[in-house]
């Protein structure tokens, strides 16, 4: 009989599964703000499944006061003022800077090599040749330029009413560095809780990845990474953050915003179901499966993942199609939980109502005044 | 005019082997190997020998050994035996040398200088024994978006589609055509490519009548400069029609099947008198800039009521990238780029060595302008000439191909060892000629199994290396330079190859 008091600190207890990084998300579907200590608590219920070398936080619904701005969290690496100044003479030029400040933090908590955190609430200035350019539009190539152009500036979210926080440490630790469970109150929360695999852990590989009002947090590793960075090229998204999940969350801007295909399509864009189960489909079903693999090939997510997404109203969990990550699910009231393990979510909402298991490729759509997210409950396994 | 040559093989035989049989005597359409029925021995005339080593594999005592004749001039690295070969061929006959198959120079062949990744530990790689892998790629134009309805909660594709053709695996066989190889040759290639779920290539040599019901689900028909065979029915008894303006074996060439090979048959096929040369000119002289290929592009389109991808073959050049950039906004819907090691069954030996430049090259420039331009997704992208392997073929979609055309590998599978003598219409192996005698020794029913295999094979290589790299659709390995390193490579063409060098 197993007995883990008699295993010592260096063998292994078989007390739990693990499959890589830590994933959570929660969401009031009645839109409610509150604060972080639900996803703060629940990520480090999960503690095993980080690494210390990268974490963090989107948050939903967070800046009321400024919500039709666009909120740039802009990090300026080895504190290089040389950057900002260059930075903000750039934003000066093609937006209206209504308010910023550095992005408060604690100076008790000792993080490795904390970069400059900044933030901006901005609205574009086009200038006439930009005139009808879509505002989204114009605030992504703004973004890509920052990233790509300027050395040690990294825009790290540029939506409105949300916000990025992230670095290089556990997620509780990256709580208390920027004071989350203090001073912010938002009605989504997703956590990450380990950096990016193939990369070195820096904050801005550091999870969640995100583009306007997107977020990405992710478990796995994209071998389709090479081919989905070149397609996402050739419409003007530049992955410059050195990570594989940073191809999701422009690929979601790309199929949910740019081209409005719903989420449950684009999930079977990403995890699409195999040419022999489409074989068997029935005719409207086999044209429309062949055609999505056919012209979004290119965006198909090969290799293990989970990633829960989320925007504004949405937030959404998916596992690759042949399932090499978890994701499960739970409800209770108005409150969804995602979350790489329900220990998690038990931990933080113990009288759970409902807890599933999504199959691969089915998404779990929680959205806001809804109970959507009760219909991936029948394709559980 | 007495030519001077020496010859290029020795034939040895060991007597105390030899039988008499006379297998080596009927076998060689050389005459390379003559029996003295009075002394009851052998002779062999080394000088016509083409090393197609027919008559060793056939001699059932294994009596036979045909061997490179190397090194019979004085030893010099200027002026090598082939140097001094075709100088001495030239001073006889004051013509072109003519080769056949494709580019033999040293070259350096880059697939042999770029690895593949393989996952470990995080990203699980997939064993293709136990879980699906697919290969499966669709030839065509692809949308930018797609137009989805939803009603009763169910979506519904609202958009109408280019015309694309699923293969089951990314792999096709070449433009060869009737009358450049056997009517066996040409009906195995058809035979495999409908078992395998692949296409096969007509070439510029038509599509025989009695083929067409058959085997049109399978076939991309060749509309070359010559217009042999071109006609409606002809047309649309295909899923792609490929308008071939160069291949790699002869940048710059035309074709030219000498009368002589155009039996009843082959005239009936391309549409031409029996016994004249069908040659087809390397210009087409409609096509002098972008705009009449685009003329040309939708003359085939409007013939076919815009059912069939059209494809743009060309061979790889210096500005190969902006000529396939041209091609797709000439409305073509595929680009065929056919590399410096193409095949060729003729060709002048000056071109085919030196004119062109290396596929793997060609292709990972062409790739980088189309997405540059925003414009990959407008075209599959096919690439051709010097695939060897399945590891050739993965790398080749890894550098950006949609899918890759097999031709001399497939030769090599019906028998050939590229003894480069296509062009003397006597192949032995019954592939490269018109000769009855000689054209009966392929039986397609076999032949075809032969390619069958091979791409079966290739296939199950291709799945090995897919799960290793944990990719299990071919899609995401199209382009994702990601997964190539290279080794032994210089800065310049990690550049142009767009990979990083190993260790990187």
């Amino acid at each position: 009989m197993l007995v883990q008091q008699y295993y010592q600190s260096e063998r292994f207890v078989p007390d739990k599964e693990m499959d890589a990084c830590g994933l959570f998300g929660v969401m009031h579907t009645g839109g409610v703000r509150f604060g972080g200590q639900m996803a703060i608590d629940a990520i480090k219920n999960m503690k095993v499944r980080g690494s210390g070398l990268g974490g963090g936080f989107a948050i939903y619904g967070l800046y009321p006061k400024y919500k039709d701005y666009y909120a740039l969290h802009i990090i300026y690496q080895d504190k290089n003022m040389a950057a900002k100044k260059t930075v903000e003479a750039f934003l000066k030029k093609n937006f209206y800077v209504v308010f910023d400040e550095e992005i408060p933090t604690n100076p008790d908590i000792r993080l490795f090599a904390p970069p400059l955190a900044w933030r901006y609430f901005v609205s574009p200035q086009k200038s006439s040749a930009e005139e009808n350019v879509p505002d989204d539009e114009y605030v992504i190539s703004k973004v890509m330029h920052l990233n790509s152009h300027i050395d040690d500036a990294y825009v790290f979210s540029s939506g409105k009413d949300v916000g990025v926080f992230k670095g290089v440490g556990f997620p509780e630790e990256i709580a208390d560095y920027f004071m989350l469970d203090e001073l912010y109150e938002g009605y989504i929360w997703t956590v990450h809780s380990r950096f990016p695999t193939n990369t070195p852990g820096w904050w801005g590989g550091a999870h969640p990845l995100s583009i306007l009002d997107w977020t990405v947090v992710h478990n796995g590793e994209i071998s389709s990474y090479g081919a989905n960075r070149r397609f996402l090229e050739m419409h003007n998204y530049y992955c410059t953050l050195h990570t594989d999940t940073e191809v999701l969350a422009y690929a979601v801007d790309l199929l949910m915003r740019r081209q409005g295909l719903p989420i449950e399509v684009v999930a079977k864009i990403f995890a699409p179901p195999m040419w022999e189960v489409i074989r068997h489909m029935d005719d409207s079903d086999k044209e429309l499966y062949t055609a999505l693999r056919m012209t979004y090939a290119p965006l198909l997510m090969n290799g293990p993942f989970t990633v829960i997404v989320a925007h504004h109203k949405e937030m959404i969990g998916l596992t690759d199609r042949i399932r090499l990550r978890p994701i499960t699910a739970g409800a209770k009231g108005d409150l969804v939980f995602l979350s790489s393990e329900e220990a998690a979510i038990r931990a933080v909402c113990p009288d759970l109502e409902l807890a599933w298991t999504p199959p691969g490729g089915e998404p779990v759509v929680v959205r806001l005044h809804t109970r959507d997210h009760l219909q991936s409950l029948n394709k559980s396994i | 005019m007495y030519p001077y040559l020496l010859s290029e093989f020795i034939v040895e035989r060991r007597e105390d082997r030899c039988i008499h049989c006379r297998v080596c005597e009927r076998q060689c359409a050389n005459g390379v190997h003559l029996y003295d029925a009075e002394l009851e021995r052998f002779f062999s005339v080394d000088k016509d020998c083409v090393g197609c080593q027919r008559c060793v594999n056939l001699c059932p005592t294994e009596a036979l050994y045909v061997r490179p004749r190397l090194f019979d001039y004085r030893p010099n690295s200027s002026w090598t035996r082939d140097k001094i070969q075709n100088l001495k061929k030239q001073a006889a006959t004051g013509g072109v040398v003519l080769t056949g198959s494709g580019n033999d120079k040293p070259y350096r062949i880059y697939w042999d200088h770029l690895v593949l990744n393989a996952s470990q530990v995080t990203n699980p790689s997939i064993d293709p024994l136990r879980e699906p892998m697919e290969l499966q790629t669709f030839l065509g134009r692809k949308p930018d978006t797609l137009k989805i309805e939803f009603s009763a909660g169910k979506a519904k594709l609202a958009s109408q589609l280019y015309p694309n053709v699923p293969v089951q695996i990314p792999l096709v066989f070449s433009a060869m055509s009737l009358g450049a190889i056997s009517y066996p040759a040409f009906k195995s290639l058809a035979m495999a490519a409908k078992e395998a779920g692949v296409l096969f290539n007509t070439g510029e040599g038509g599509l025989p009548v009695e083929m067409r019901d058959e085997y049109a689900d399978h076939a991309i028909v060749q509309c070359a400069s010559g217009r042999f065979g071109v006609d409606a029915d002809y047309l649309n008894s295909a899923r792609i029609i490929e308008i071939k303006i160069g291949q790699g074996a002869k940048p710059g060439i035309g074709g030219h099947l000498p009368g002589e090979k155009v039996s009843d048959y082959i005239a009936q096929t391309r549409m031409i008198p029996r016994g004249t040369d069908a040659l087809s000119p390397a210009p087409q002289h409609d096509i002098y800039s972008i705009e009449d290929l685009s003329m040309l592009i939708y003359a085939l389109k409007e013939a076919t009521n815009y059912t069939k991808p059209v494809s743009v073959k060309i061979a790889a050049v210096h500005n190969v990238a902006a000529i396939a950039s041209g091609i797709v906004r000439a409305g073509a819907d595929i680009v065929a780029i056919d590399g410096i090691r193409g095949g060729t069954g003729a060709a002048p030996l000056a071109t085919r060595d030196n004119v062109g430049i290396p596929m793997e090259l060609a292709l990972a420039a062409v790739d980088k302008r189309l997405r540059d331009e925003g414009i990959r997704n407008k075209c599959s992208v096919m690439a051709a000439g010097g695939i060897r392997s399945s590891s050739d073929a993965i790398k080749a979609i890894a550098l950006g191909a949609d899918g890759v055309y097999i031709g001399t590998a497939a030769l090599v599978a019906m028998g050939c060892t590229l003894c480069h003598k296509c062009y003397t219409g006597k192949c032995n192996w019954g592939i490269c000629t018109q000769d009855p005698y000689l054209t009966k020794r392929l039986n397609p029913e076999l032949t075809s199994r032969r390619l069958v295999n091979l791409l079966k094979s290739w296939s199950h290589e291709i799945q090995e290396m897919l799960g290793g790299l944990g990719v299990n659709a071919i899609e995401s390995l199209r382009a994702n330079r990601e997964h190539l390193r290279g080794v032994g490579l210089e800065e310049w063409e990690l550049n142009v190859l767009g990979v990083k060098g190993a260790g990187e």
